[in-house]
């Protein structure tokens, strides 16, 4: 548990974000994002009820697609594992924060209607337009045009299964 | 739900003064929801917990429901009084009012 904690707070602050710095309440959150990895055989959220599903719970493996906006508006993501540099400098704290994830017919619908975006878009000529499709990384937005999307996003680590078709 | 049907690991009764059926219906992994058990232990208040990731098939079906009716956005904790009122998140200013502590 400790090299977990030690691990993902190297590669979070590489990437210029940070872990909660209540140490304490930050270990129950690792430990919790590893029971459910034994669950559930990925990093679904501690503070989410899990589909016990990958592609119903891809928005919210952590980190979860709702953290950036969550630190921007209140300065944690939902479970308080991310912190903002407000609360890091602190000149803001952390508290239990509103659900940004939507219900669960709401999402359906959505990746409903992503999927057939995607469809309309593979179908569509690029050539002319676009040499390459654009892909972008649903967990920290980087962009990319090739082929196919990376098999790890470079920046964030994510999987590549939470890119999307952008263009 | 009634919890003293439940395996002690998904769900307990808390014994302890009463201020009204107090229910917590919370995740064994999330600590906000750590946080409020401790708070209603601290107050001394009776209610019953429910780990509803611990849940499974129609008890975690009629967990998610019951949450469900008073939290549409199906998040924990949700802390139910009375069965009228629902407080979401760790509160812990609304939880002390709505069971009657002050300050």
């Amino acid at each position: 548990m400790d090299k977990v904690y030690k691990r993902l707070n190297n590669q979070v602050e590489k990437s210029g974000y940070h872990l909660n710095p209540d140490i304490e309440f930050t270990k129950d959150l690792v430990r919790g994002l590893l029971a459910n990895e034994q669950r559930y055989g990925y990093w679904s959220c501690p503070c989410r009820l899990s589909a016990n599903n990958l592609e119903e719970d891809l928005d919210i493996v952590c980190p979860c697609y709702y953290r950036d906006p969550d630190l921007n508006d209140y300065g944690a993501c939902y479970c308080a594992l991310y912190v903002s540099d407000e609360v890091i400098r602190g000149e803001r704290s952390v508290e239990s924060i509103p659900e940004r994830r939507p219900p669960k017919e709401q999402r359906d619908a959505e990746r409903a209607e992503e999927k057939k975006r995607a469809e309309v878009i593979e179908s569509m000529e690029f050539t002319g337009k676009l040499s390459k499709p654009v892909w972008r990384c649903k967990v920290c937005g980087y962009l990319c045009a090739m082929d196919e999307p990376p098999g790890i996003c470079p920046i964030c680590k994510a999987k590549k299964e939470r890119f999307e078709r952008f263009m | 739900m009634d919890v003293s049907t439940l395996n002690k690991e998904k769900g307990d009764h808390i014994s302890g003064i009463d201020r009204g059926k107090v229910v917590m219906y919370g995740l064994s992994t999330c600590v906000w929801c750590k946080r409020t058990k401790k708070l209603l232990t601290d107050l001394g208040v009776d209610f019953d917990f429910i780990y509803v990731d611990r849940l499974e098939g129609k008890e975690e079906n009629q967990a998610v429901e019951e949450v469900r009716h008073f939290n549409p956005s199906t998040s924990f904790p949700t802390t139910v009084i009375n069965g009228e009122k629902a407080i979401v998140g760790f509160k812990e200013k609304e939880i002390r009012e709505a069971l009657g502590f002050q300050g």
